[in-house]
């Protein structure tokens, strides 16, 4: 019974620990990050932190179950847009029309537009609309046994589709240009720098909020059960579970992350096109979780921000070339640390205490 | 109480892997509360056999467990009808507590939102588990340090705890120590008066000294079948077990030996 009530150090840690480092990101991000950032960067940190829920959920889906999520742009998108249009909306007032109809259409909405008109509806949409797609594709994907790299090419064949389909459809999504120029933000005034900070803290906070779901489900059974499918899926089997059922729940979860990601992305970024739900934007956001380490609890949020923050500081300076660092880390990071940068604390852990932590053990 | 009521029923099953009948036409009556041993050379189809009772591979034929025919269901369903297997290689988490490896295999106990809670406390039919297989003091250590007898009785216990009332193991005192085989046959005696057990054995020392009905393969077919001294005075079975095959059962020798090879590993 002894035994029963010694729980290991290390265990303790892990859970508790996680809770310690969320809580210091929420005071980075939610008391420091507005008291000593300008305005202009505190919108692009709030940028980062919409990338960092997608990435939230690319750790929970390909850190811990193991299914290279290489299409999430596709979720961000429904979000970003159900947002974008319900924002277009508003602005155009009741009964008119968004202004790039007018421009490049006959004047005419079609008639899926007209629901977003109501903010209920497009909350309710951000959530339930990605789930939906999930479910059903996640089903027919996972069911019939698709994993490793066909199932990221599928994935990223859907993200190169539907930024394929929202540029031909001018008329109606706003084509290549995407959605822009939102004014006001559920009647809040964008131009206002408090309802900015306002909604770079909505942000942040949903940022926290999907953290917290990702730590809970770490330490629940679920959790156990995901890796267990990830590291071992056959096994997974015969234990009476349907690992397809396993993974395609936490595809679903990162599916709706992503969204909410993406739809707090248009009202911060003010813009919303194809370029940032295509498949290279997706590459972009899994680059970020495998900098960070996609099977940690924050690896993969924090790896999104620093290359959010790498994205804007590299093309201030060199405009044309991010884009070879951006390969270049990915490359370094594969080769180095796959594990990603959060792998590096507890291996400089395991490294220098070692004889201290043994010597207590053997006294225990 | 029920002793001897609960049985697997096996009527003619077969595997055909594109034309090769790695079980062909089986007959089986598995009954509750006897250690059953399946022996036989390699490539007589044991492994299969049981790949086929637990949905890793398709068969054709009956195997009716309770109300189940555990052929037309999925592996995962196998599992829920009560029926569980291990496997020749242990296959547990490794980076997993033992405590943890016997908890996952709880899910029959659970409902599906139980799963987003977190693990409080050691439920009972995990402590008793672990009791029954002896790793109450290596209950926080990862699976992956155990030693490789210990891991085969962690799977045991995953069985356990899965509520397995039919227990397909395959070569599970392969490569254990003397003591360790003792303490699994006991341990198989202990569990098995309530459940139906199944081994695949190769060591027939270990046979021979636990097995209650013995069920002899060769090339598919169930050879013979009955008491460890019945089975042994079985002429065929010597013959079988020489290598001297031929007449035994009909079949041609080069299709044994393309067999053998092509499964002998």
């Amino acid at each position: 019974m002894s035994a029963a009530r010694r729980t290991p150090l290390a265990t303790a840690l892990r859970g508790w620990g996680g809770l310690l480092g969320i809580a210091l990101l929420a005071l980075a991000l939610l008391v420091v990050a507005p008291a000593v950032l300008s305005d202009f960067r505190l919108g692009n940190l709030g940028k980062y932190c919409c990338w960092a829920i997608a990435a939230v959920g690319i750790g929970l889906a390909w850190g811990r179950g193991g299914m290279l999520v290489m299409g999430q742009g596709v979720f961000f998108g429904i979000g970003g847009y159900a947002m974008a249009m319900h924002l277009k909306l508003e602005a155009a007032g009741p009964g008119n029309v968004p202004d790039f109809m007018q421009l490049y259409g006959d004047g005419t909405m079609p008639g899926w537009w007209e629901p977003f008109r109501s903010g209920a509806f497009t909350l309710v949409a951000i959530v339930v609309l990605p789930a939906l797609v999930a479910l059903v594709l996640g089903y027919a994907i996972l069911k019939r046994r698709v994993r490793g790299a066909y199932f990221a090419i599928l994935n990223q064949a859907l993200a190169v589709t539907f930024a394929t389909l929202l540029v031909a459809t001018i008329k109606q999504t706003g084509g290549f240009n995407g959605l822009n120029s939102f004014p006001t933000f559920f009647g809040y005034n964008l131009y206002d720098p408090v309802n900015k900070q306002m909604i770079y803290s909505i942000a942040a906070g949903l940022l926290i909020a999907c953290l917290l779901v990702v730590w809970h489900l770490g330490r629940s059974r679920f959790g156990e059960l995901l890796v267990a499918t990830r590291d071992a899926e056959e096994r997974v089997r015969f234990l009476g579970h349907d690992p397809a059922n396993i993974k395609l729940v936490a595809f679903v979860a990162a599916a709706v992350m992503a969204s909410i990601g993406g739809a707090m992305f248009a009202p911060i970024a003010g813009i919303i096109s194809p370029s940032d739900v295509n498949a290279a934007a997706s590459i972009l956001l899994i680059a970020g979780v495998a900098l960070g380490g996609r099977a940690s609890l924050l690896g993969p949020a924090l790896g999104a921000i620093a290359v959010g923050y790498g994205q804007s500081a590299l093309s201030e300076s060199f405009p044309n070339h991010w884009s070879y660092f951006q390969g270049a880390l990915f490359i370094v990071v594969i080769l180095l640390i796959p594990a990603g940068l959060a792998s590096l604390p507890p291996r400089l852990w395991a490294a220098l205490p070692r004889r201290g932590r043994t010597r207590k053990a053997a006294t225990a | 109480m029920s002793r001897g009521r609960d049985y697997l029923e096996v009527r003619g099953l077969t595997v055909d892997f594109d034309g090769f009948k790695a079980v062909d036409g089986v007959d089986l009556t598995l009954l509750q509360g006897r250690l059953h041993f399946l022996i036989g050379p390699n490539g007589a189809g044991k492994t299969t056999l049981v790949d086929a009772l637990t949905g890793l591979v398709p068969g054709t034929g009956l195997a009716r467990y309770g109300a189940h025919d555990l052929l037309g269901l999925k592996p995962h369903r196998i599992v829920r009808a009560g029926v569980g297997r291990t496997f020749q290689t242990a296959t547990v988490f490794e980076e997993l507590s033992v405590l943890q490896n016997l908890d996952i295999a709880g899910g029959v106990h659970r409902r599906a939102w139980q799963l987003a809670l977190p693990r409080r406390g050691v439920p009972a039919y995990v402590d008793d588990a672990l009791d029954a297989i002896g790793l109450g003091d290596l209950r926080d250590r990862p699976a992956g340090v155990l030693a490789h007898g210990q891991k085969q009785w962690l799977e045991i216990g995953m069985l356990l705890v899965q509520d397995a009332r039919v227990m397909l193991l395959d070569e599970p005192v392969a490569g254990m120590s003397a003591e360790e085989r003792e303490a699994t046959g006991e341990l198989l005696q202990r569990i098995g008066r309530e459940r139906t057990i199944v081994v695949i054995e190769h060591d027939m020392e270990f046979v021979r000294r636990f097995a209650d009905t013995v069920t002899v393969m060769h090339a598919g077919r169930v050879l013979t079948e009955g008491t460890v001294a019945e089975v042994q005075a079985d002429e065929r079975v010597q013959e079988v077990y020489l290598g001297r095959t031929t007449d035994a059962v009909g079949v041609d020798p080069e299709a044994v030996a393309a067999e053998a090879a092509g499964e002998g590993a």
